[in-house]
């Protein structure tokens, strides 16, 4: 299981994947935007999202969870 | 209610800043010395910060999100209306170089501290910008005439220019969505991404293309133009130090612009607003090929600058002051056949990021002690207990110096660096103590690959 976390205070713009979407190692999760930067948020390992733990226009904190990988 | 209408002598009586943070502050003090009554405007985000606390009076215009509160004409014109404000200064990025905006501010019987719409419109527009000013014969780069509408175009464009291009929102600014492509291959990605963001950020899908320059110095002209039409050249600015194509450090005079090469661009803003029938404070941004020597335009910012206090610093004008005067129809506070240029002057922008990545990094100000002293002028948004929050740009505070000589101005910006301490959010001041002894920056001699040669990834 795989926890990918928030790196900085910023806002969900984008989230791109779904629960239950296959991804691989360096697809984009969510992309946050924080003063006026997009950032997108990769996934650090192939498998399977099976939580996602943001919605579009939610504010996250650094170290915040945004998604989990299994 | 009945608006105060300038007085008899053409002196505005009160200004309302459409603005936040340091530029908002900065309006509101040149305001207060001229005894102009100074409104400021706020969201959610920003009711402790130093300029809603030093105006004369403060009115929240609604939550953080910027398309609620800074952005929200009709909450900003009820503002103006509520504290009955003379005048709108609209700072810069928000709604400064927005047409309709200027349009709406007149129509309610308010004095627009800035160019006539039209010019906004006209420049506002790099395509039409471009178009304009090779008529006006301003040196452009070979770039589109028009629109470019999809990827299959791009490349047909792309090719007819010539490689690498840079592609770029039509109605954009501030480096958002820019991109360089190399050949046809990064141009569809390139393409994509500038028109996403150009519709996002600037609200409209037109890209256009424009050879880029490999060695290239982001060299700026600070024009004014006067009540009585003429426009003034008040010298150049070097924004060549940047990254993801954003300013981070400012200097005047360019140490790479000889005296034959500043005449001729000098000379070529004061056509470039002419040719708009200029009004107050605008910048012409030209991109000047080391090779070559030469020069083209690049865009025309059609308000202050964020960058303006070096001009300040060598001249000796209150570039504010003087688009307060403007905008009331009156002559300027100076001789403009005796314009001097004094010294040599350096801003650094300290912006909430990290000094290696520059990632952003808003937080909670629990330290923050300004340097001072001779020839150090520190513009800031922000004090201890303030929050940096991840709404609007990174800018903390502009650290500006000037002195005798570059040399010095380097050593007296090193000094204020040193002695600049902020604890909460990240910040890149040890970005600038690096930058100030880069042999290349110290050199003189750097383009806008300085950063990225300092930072390989």
């Amino acid at each position: 299981m795989a926890k990918v976390r928030a790196e900085m205070v910023a806002n969900v713009w984008k989230v791109v994947a779904a629960e239950g979407d296959h991804v691989d190692d360096g697809d984009t999760l969510v992309i946050l935007e924080s003063m006026k930067m997009e950032i997108p948020v990769l996934a650090d390992s192939a498998g399977t999202v099976t939580t996602m733990h943001v919605a579009e226009g939610d504010v996250v904190q650094e170290g915040d969870l945004i998604a989990e990988i299994s | 209610m009945r608006q105060e209408r300038p007085e008899a002598s053409g002196k505005i009586p009160s200004v309302l800043v459409a603005n936040r943070g340091e530029i908002a502050r900065r309006v509101l003090r040149t305001a207060r010395q001229m005894r102009i009554r100074g409104v400021a405007v706020y969201s959610d985000a920003d009711a402790d910060l130093p300029y809603v606390r030093e105006a004369d009076e403060a009115v929240h215009i609604g939550p953080a999100p910027p398309a609620r509160s800074y952005l929200d004409v009709a909450a900003i014109l009820e503002a103006a209306h509520k504290t009955r404000a003379a005048a709108v200064h609209p700072g810069y990025g928000f709604l400064a170089e927005n047409a309709d905006f200027a349009r709406q501010v007149i129509a309610a019987g308010l004095t627009w501290v800035g160019p006539d719409p039209a010019a906004i419109e006209q420049m506002g527009d790099k395509i039409r910008a471009r178009n304009l000013m090779e008529r006006a014969g301003v040196p452009v780069s070979p770039g589109s005439r028009e629109p470019v509408t999809d990827a299959a175009a791009a490349v047909a464009e792309a090719e007819r220019i010539g490689f690498p291009v840079m592609v770029k929102a039509a109605a954009g600014g501030g480096g958002i969505g820019m991109g360089v492509a190399a050949g046809p291959a990064d141009l569809h990605a390139a393409f994509e991404t500038a028109r996403s963001r150009a519709e996002r950020f600037f609200g409209s899908p037109e890209i256009l293309l424009e050879r880029y320059v490999q060695r290239a110095r982001h060299v700026e002209v600070q024009i004014l133009g006067l009540a009585d039409g003429r426009v003034l050249a008040l010298g150049e600015r070097d924004c060549s130090v940047q990254r993801r194509h954003q300013k981070v450090a400012e200097e005047t005079p360019s140490p790479g612009v000889s005296v034959a090469l500043r005449e001729q661009m000098l000379a070529a803003a004061v056509r470039a607003g002419e040719a708009v029938a200029y009004r107050g404070a605008g910048t012409v941004e030209c991109l000047v090929d080391t090779e070559a020597g030469s020069f083209v335009f690049l865009e025309m910012n059609t308000r202050l600058q964020v960058e303006h206090p070096v001009t300040e610093l060598v001249t000796g004008i209150d570039l504010v002051e003087q688009q307060l005067l403007i905008a009331a129809g009156q002559p300027p506070s100076f001789d403009p056949a005796a314009v001097m240029s004094a010294g040599h002057a350096l801003e650094l922008r300290i912006y909430a990021e990290d000094p290696v990545r520059f990632l952003p990094g808003p937080g909670t100000i629990t330290q923050w002690d300004e340097p001072s002293g001779e020839g150090i002028r520190v513009d800031a948004g922000y004090q201890a207990g303030n929050t940096v929050t991840p709404f609007y740009d990174p800018l903390l505070a502009k650290l500006c110096v000037h002195a005798a000589d570059r040399e010095r101005a380097l050593e007296r910006a090193a000094e204020a660096v040193a002695a600049f301490a902020i604890a909460g959010p990240k910040t890149n001041l040890r970005f600038h103590a690096e930058l100030l002894t880069s042999p290349e920056f110290v050199s003189g001699d750097y383009d806008t690959s300085l950063i990225s040669k300092m930072r390989p990834s």
